[in-house]
């Protein structure tokens, strides 16, 4: 457990914050499907080749990890985060292919106080991510918990 | 796995349970989502849950496992010609939530619920399903629900 370096106030509607992480490969998607999402294009690369996704892809749900992890990499780790009571919208507009190099991108949206609890902001939050032609794959959109700054704590 | 003309607005289907240990807990968020109070238990026990809670994703993840067991489990028929429905891909989900969270011990069991089919113009060849899952932990309480949406294959007119 590291100390926050960012707190609720720190994440101001319009911010961005990239995020990157190695390419995609063929292991991890078979690890991911074989464990939680079994289906032919995701495990089988003739199959994932005859059907509409059109070769082989990470599931979605492994997509929407793969970004968790590059959001935690790029700020939430350093952030006094609190989890996320959901996810308003998820879109998985492409597959994600072995090899494809993917970036991601966390725009502020918008920013509350917690009406029931003093010491916690809410951060709603748009995170894309794009393969290496700039393309959409996955977008999520978001409302985080975020530990407000206390009253003399160091900025 | 059924066609799209075989699914029944408002039927529900048991998908099964599963029990979240301590160690699966950590191996999946270590991988995906290091946050302190999904991967180290003496650190969460001073954050606000009071103890290890499992990523959301890895509850959702879940969700996917049992459904797709429940799928290649259904004994559809296949049409005259010997053709079976295959799966297709989802263009996302609405609405996630995580009211409560999963801790160590739970065990969780989840269901799908047919809510709308819609014939796309675009893919005659495909329907789209949208559906209300959930996950629901040992004393009953709700730990998951989105609205789940996927293509699924029409039964061919020939």
């Amino acid at each position: 457990m590291r100390q926050p370096r960012l707190y609720w106030e720190d994440f101001q509607p319009g911010g961005v914050i990239e995020a990157t992480r190695a390419p995609v490969t063929k292991e991890e998607i078979l690890e991911f499907a074989a464990e939680f999402d079994p289906q032919p294009f995701h495990l089988d690369e003739a199959a994932a080749e005859a059907s509409l996704l059109g070769g082989l892809c990470a599931s979605g749900w492994h997509t929407c990890s793969m970004v968790m992890r590059m959001m935690c990499d790029a700020y939430v780790l350093d952030a006094a985060s609190l989890g996320a009571p959901g996810v308003e919208e998820t879109r998985w507009t492409k597959p994600v292919y072995v090899g494809d190099t993917l970036t991601a991108r966390a725009t502020c949206l918008a920013s509350r106080a917690s009406a029931s609890r003093p010491t916690m902001g809410l951060t709603q939050f748009l995170w894309e991510a794009f393969n290496q032609k700039g393309e959409l794959v996955a977008s999520l959109r978001s409302w985080s918990m975020l530990e407000r700054r206390r009253t003399g704590e160091a900025a | 796995m059924p066609w799209f003309e075989d699914l029944v607005i408002g039927s529900r289907q048991e998908l099964g349970s599963h029990l979240f240990t301590e160690a699966e807990i950590i191996r999946f968020a270590t991988k995906f989502d290091p946050q302190y109070f999904h991967i180290d238990p003496a650190a969460a026990a001073t954050s606000p849950y009071g103890g290890l809670i499992a990523s959301g994703w890895h509850t959702a993840s879940t969700w996917m496992k049992l459904m797709v067991a429940t799928l290649r489990a259904r004994a559809d028929q296949a049409d005259e010609q010997g053709r079976r429905p295959a799966a297709g891909p989802s263009p996302g989900f609405l609405d996630l939530k995580w009211p409560n969270p999963v801790r160590p011990g739970d065990t969780i069991a989840y269901s799908t619920t047919l809510t709308e089919k819609v014939a796309l113009r675009s893919r005659p060849q495909w329907g789209l399903i949208r559906s209300r899952n959930e996950g629901v932990n040992q004393r009953g309480e709700l730990v998951l629900s989105f609205t789940g949406q996927a293509l699924i294959q029409r039964r061919p007119m020939d």
